[in-house]
């Protein structure tokens, strides 16, 4: 396990440097110069300069890297413009929100998808089946910056039952979750029940249904956590699709997080920022999936044992 | 296919969705850019089939108009995201070694970025425009591609007929082109006809977020955009373009779903 652990990290060292690298040259990617694209042409020389100066632009490139670099592992990502902070901190006061954003989804669609999974498989071909597997395309094919607006007008709007936007309570963590969570609830219920599916057609399946057991007990003790590896996995991955789509989610409920920032920092030009929270998301869906990956060995001893 | 319901309905949405974007200016009722300021934000009705936005726009035209931009990201960024692909999966998985070792390990680092956030962290340097949103959508798309013709050539490269068409004097790169290509093609367009639904919802979110298509043009996801402020008052502004997006991309689902089936029965449950 620890020559596994050890592996995995060795291979993540030239992921994570690319993706430093990604991020340290956005900012002389800009076509043109980078400071007029944050200060606009119409800026004075001297505010110019000053920007210059700070960002470390007039360093030769290689100098750059290596203080951009050197900061990283120091925890220092440079000062944002707008809120004349450093960009560490403005991350980390924001994190929360996203982070709870987020676990909020999972929570939400794992409880509608395992138990819808677990019926459709039980129930193959059945109306049931149909129908939520139906619903699991649509849930699919429903973009979130389209979702999180209806369920406003519906909820929200139309009934008053929910705030529309804002952080608060459990009421403003419903609508965002159920937005954010919905393509993840329609993946996982089609993955569990696939995942299912398979697994009840297997020997021991037979056997514990010989043995007079009860279709509750088959499903759930015997079928679900042989299933569940897929799942697993799943949920794992899907935690970067969160992230990202928490972007878009963050935006339509004004939820104070990170994706909302990292837009924010976008339309004011404030590129130590964007660099700061593109690295920190990045950086964070590294981390969930070497995490999963970990979590798919534990759970399953034969990878384990096969390395 | 024949009895494939949900393919035929996702061929039949997209041939519509083809119909739309090609005819739009003999189906849509109106100009898309044609302002009534005394008839702003107007809920659907006889006149205004789907209503009318904050320019008092024909939200119905504008829809239909939209189905253009939609098709030509979906087409040009697909059609990039797989010859760049493509070419560097093939080198990756035939040559194999270090051209293989790189290109995997560049496309680890291109993975490393969730979702749309590399096209996000591209358009935050670009300017939002069209064309720039099919660039970062390609720069973005090519990795999925590159990785699944990769472990596809692994497996071929080792056929017989492959080993058959070597001793015959063939030389690798017809090989690679004349051989290997064409029998991995199946999966590679399944796996583009979903591609296709990300790109639609792709643009569309970055045009939400205002990091795309830009106004005046009818994009759905300028749309959605440009609805959202209006949610109290004008909910249809955000309801119609929202439901072109979602039928397209159940539509191509659907037909990804179909053509899998069709290429590998054994898939079918």
């Amino acid at each position: 396990m620890r020559r596994y652990i050890i592996k995995r990290g060795v291979l993540l060292i030239p992921v994570i440097m690319g993706v430093v690298t990604f991020v340290f040259l956005l900012i002389h990617l800009i076509p043109g110069d980078p400071v007029d694209m944050m200060l606009g042409e119409t800026a004075q020389q001297a505010d110019r300069e000053m920007l210059r100066t700070r960002l470390g632009l007039n360093d030769p490139i290689h100098l750059q890297y290596y203080k951009f670099i050197k900061g990283i592992v120091r925890g220092d990502l440079g000062d944002s413009i707008h809120y004349n902070r450093p960009v560490l901190e403005i991350i980390i006061d924001r994190f929360p929100a996203t982070l709870e954003l987020t676990l909020g989804a999972i929570v939400i669609a794992i409880l509608i998808s395992i138990p819808v999974g677990i019926i459709a498989a039980a129930r193959q071909y059945s109306i049931f089946d149909n129908s939520s597997m139906l619903l699991a395309l649509l849930g699919i094919s429903m973009p979130n910056f389209w979702l999180g607006p209806l369920l406003i007008i519906v909820f929200s709007i139309k009934l008053g039952w929910l705030p529309v936007s804002g952080m608060g309570g459990l009421t403003y963590l419903i609508l965002p979750s159920v937005t954010l969570g919905t393509s993840m609830a329609a993946i996982l219920s089609r993955m569990t029940r696939s995942s299912l599916l398979e697994v009840i057609r297997k020997d021991y399946i037979t056997t514990a249904r010989a043995k007079g057991l009860s279709e509750l007990v088959i499903m759930v003790k015997h079928a679900l956590t042989n299933a569940l590896l897929p799942i697993v996995t799943i949920i794992g991955l899907q935690f970067g699709a969160l992230l990202s789509g928490s972007i878009i989610t963050e935006m339509i409920f004004s939820w104070p997080g990170i994706g909302r920032l990292t837009i924010q920092a976008i339309i004011t030009r404030d590129y130590p920022l964007v660099q700061g929270c593109v690295l920190f998301i990045a950086l964070c869906y590294v981390m969930v999936n070497l995490l999963t990956d970990l979590l798919y060995v534990f759970i399953d001893p034969r990878i384990r044992l096969s390395e | 296919m024949k009895k494939n319901i949900p393919a035929i309905i996702g061929l039949v949405i997209i041939s519509l969705l083809i119909i739309t974007a090609l005819l739009a200016p003999l189906l849509a009722p109106y100009n898309p850019t044609d302002q009534n300021l005394y008839q702003r934000l107007q809920p659907p009705g006889s006149q205004h089939l789907l209503g009318q936005d904050s320019l008092g726009r024909d939200v119905f035209t504008r829809i239909i108009y939209g189905a253009r931009v939609s098709l030509k990201v979906g087409i040009i960024t697909v059609s990039i995201s797989l010859i760049i692909g493509i070419s560097l999966g093939l080198t990756a998985g035939y040559i194999g070694g270090i051209a293989d070792e790189v290109i995997m390990r560049i496309c680890d680092i291109f993975l490393a970025f969730p979702g749309i956030l590399l096209a996000i962290a591209l358009m935050s340097i670009m300017e939002p425009s069209l064309n720039n949103v099919i660039i970062a959508l390609s720069i973005m798309g090519w990795v999925g591609y590159a990785r699944l013709v990769r472990g596809q050539t692994l497996s071929l490269k080792e056929s017989e007929f492959v080993t058959a068409a070597r001793s015959l004097g063939a030389g690798h790169l017809r090989i690679m082109l004349r051989h290997i290509l064409p029998n991995l093609l199946a999966p590679v367009i399944v796996e583009a006809t979903f591609g296709m639904g990300g790109v639609v919802v792709a643009e569309a979110g970055l045009s939400f977020l205002g990091l795309g298509t830009q106004p005046p043009t009818p994009s759905w996801g300028t749309m959605l955009n440009e609805g959202r402020k209006f949610l109290l008052i004008a909910p249809h502004l955000t309801t119609f373009p929202g439901l072109a997006i979602m039928i397209v991309v159940l539509g191509l689902n659907f037909l990804g779903d179909g053509i899998r089936d069709i290429f590998d029965p054994q898939k079918r449950r």
